[in-house]
């Protein structure tokens, strides 16, 4: 593997350089629907694990093909293995969802600020995923549940198209059998046998058992799933400065300098992808932005 | 009736209603229960009540030729259910089938228009309810066409 030239890279220039990506190997590559998938990357060379905070996205470099930043969805506390999900959407998606176990992939970061879990500590705390946005709470989600006695009431709602579309399902039926964890999943649409809840992921909110004057919300999913979850949030009592949102543009540099992703007076890649929702929510009703 | 008055009390659509109209509204209303799969209503029929659920959950439903029935919508505890009784021709436009044992309390809408007529203080309350319950449908039914699941990366 040594004389691989994409791993011909400069020992510590990694650690150094963000802009130069570091080798990794796909270990498993997992289906989780039909048009998304989960890749579990080793570090290969020097680099023995890799530490990020939830919330943290990398730019993952398709050799030959492009880069595109993409959220990490595995567990911070597990560094051995760095986990993404994605949906093969674009050139590099599609690419992506190709390359088979043992393959190179590169990898810059982890970038941005992530969720402020520590915000949360003895407040009830409130996950609310929308589609694909369930990746990159996930590993919020291992952090809180990892240190659960730190916390009141934990709460996922979480909405996705139909239920063929639902994520990480076998972390779902776990969570589900917790005592110490409320799941609530609904569906968009569904066809008549279905026995869970239809209806946009808001509809969750009104009846959630938590306490809306202590609690802390981490919201991601399309823009408009999360305009609508945090208006629904404040409805039901929570402080829009205690509900985060995750936000998405077009990061290119990934450490400020390129200005692909300014949003406002914000880039995206360095002052979030992680913003509290009292910060951006007048900026998210710009269209121009 | 005592029982069916509290009931009505409790739940949230008839929250702080003037008791003087509890009394009128439970004159139309009787306990019903349906067993997982059963139909409370069907599409094309007179529409002549609607549902507060109590426990259990309901499936709206509508037809699709060729296929199995898409489910658009599920209500459960504390949400009610139909409002085709309120405006002619009084037929329901979907099917609501009950997805679980539910209990409910049912009220008879012909009853109840007929006290709205006699008494157009009840009518505008109930309506300002109904109203309230339409619009939180209609924007989360805003929320589902845009489909807006489609493109995160």
């Amino acid at each position: 593997m040594a004389t691989d030239p994409k791993l011909q890279t400069i020992k510590g220039e990694y650690k150094q350089n963000p802009m130069i990506p570091w080798p990794f190997q796909i270990l498993r590559v997992k289906r989780e629907t039909e048009d998304t998938f989960t890749l579990e990357l080793q570090p290969t060379g020097d680099l023995q694990e890799f530490q990020f905070q939830p919330g943290q996205f990398n730019m993952l470099y398709v050799y030959g093909v492009g880069e595109i930043p993409i959220s990490i969805s595995g567990d911070p506390l597990n560094p051995r293995i760095l986990v993404h999900t994605t949906r093969a959407v674009g050139i590099v998606t599609k690419a992506m969802d190709k390359l088979p176990r043992g393959e190179i992939i590169g990898v810059r970061g982890p970038f941005g600020k992530p969720w402020p879990i520590e915000k949360a500590i003895g407040q009830d705390v409130v996950f609310v995923a929308g589609g694909i946005g369930l990746a990159p709470l996930r590993p919020a989600l291992y952090d809180v549940l990892a240190q659960r006695e730190k916390f009141g009431k934990v709460v996922l709602l979480y909405g996705t198209r139909t239920p063929a579309d639902v994520l990480f399902r076998q972390d779902l039926e776990h969570w589900r059998s917790r005592f110490d964890l409320e799941v609530y999943i609904t569906v968009d649409r569904a066809m008549s046998g279905w026995k869970g809840n239809v209806g946009v992921v808001t509809t969750l909110i009104p009846r959630a058992p938590f306490d809306p004057r202590h609690t802390v919300a981490y919201v991601c999913g399309p823009e408009v799933m999360m305009r609508f979850t945090a208006t629904e949030l404040i409805k039901r009592g929570v402080e829009a400065h205690n509900i985060y949102v995750s936000l998405e543009r077009n990061m290119k540099c990934a450490i400020g300098l390129c200005g692909h992703c300014q949003f406002g007076p914000f880039f995206v890649c360095k002052d979030g992808p992680v913003f509290s929702y009292s910060t951006v929510k007048d900026l998210l009703v710009k269209w121009e932005l | 009736m005592e029982d069916l008055k509290r009931i009505l009390v409790e739940h949230p659509f008839f929250k702080d209603l003037h008791q003087e109209y509890l009394e009128l509204i439970v004159g139309c209303a009787s306990n019903v229960r349906f067993d997982a799969g059963q139909k409370l209503f069907t599409e094309g029929t007179e529409a002549n009540e609607f549902y507060l659920i109590r426990v259990g959950k309901v499936a709206i439903e509508l037809k699709v030729p060729g296929q199995r029935e898409i489910i658009i919508q599920t209500l459960q505890e504390g949400d009610i259910i139909g409002w085709s009784w309120l405006m002619p021709p009084y037929v329901w436009h979907f099917d609501a089938r009950a997805v679980e044992l539910t209990r409910a309390i049912a009220l008879d809408g012909k009853c109840l228009r007929t006290k709205c007529e006699l008494d157009k203080n009840l009518g505008y309350e109930l309506l300002k309810r109904f109203s309230s319950v339409m619009v939180q449908q209609f924007e989360a039914t805003r929320l589902q066409l845009l489909d807006v699941y489609g493109n995160r990366s």
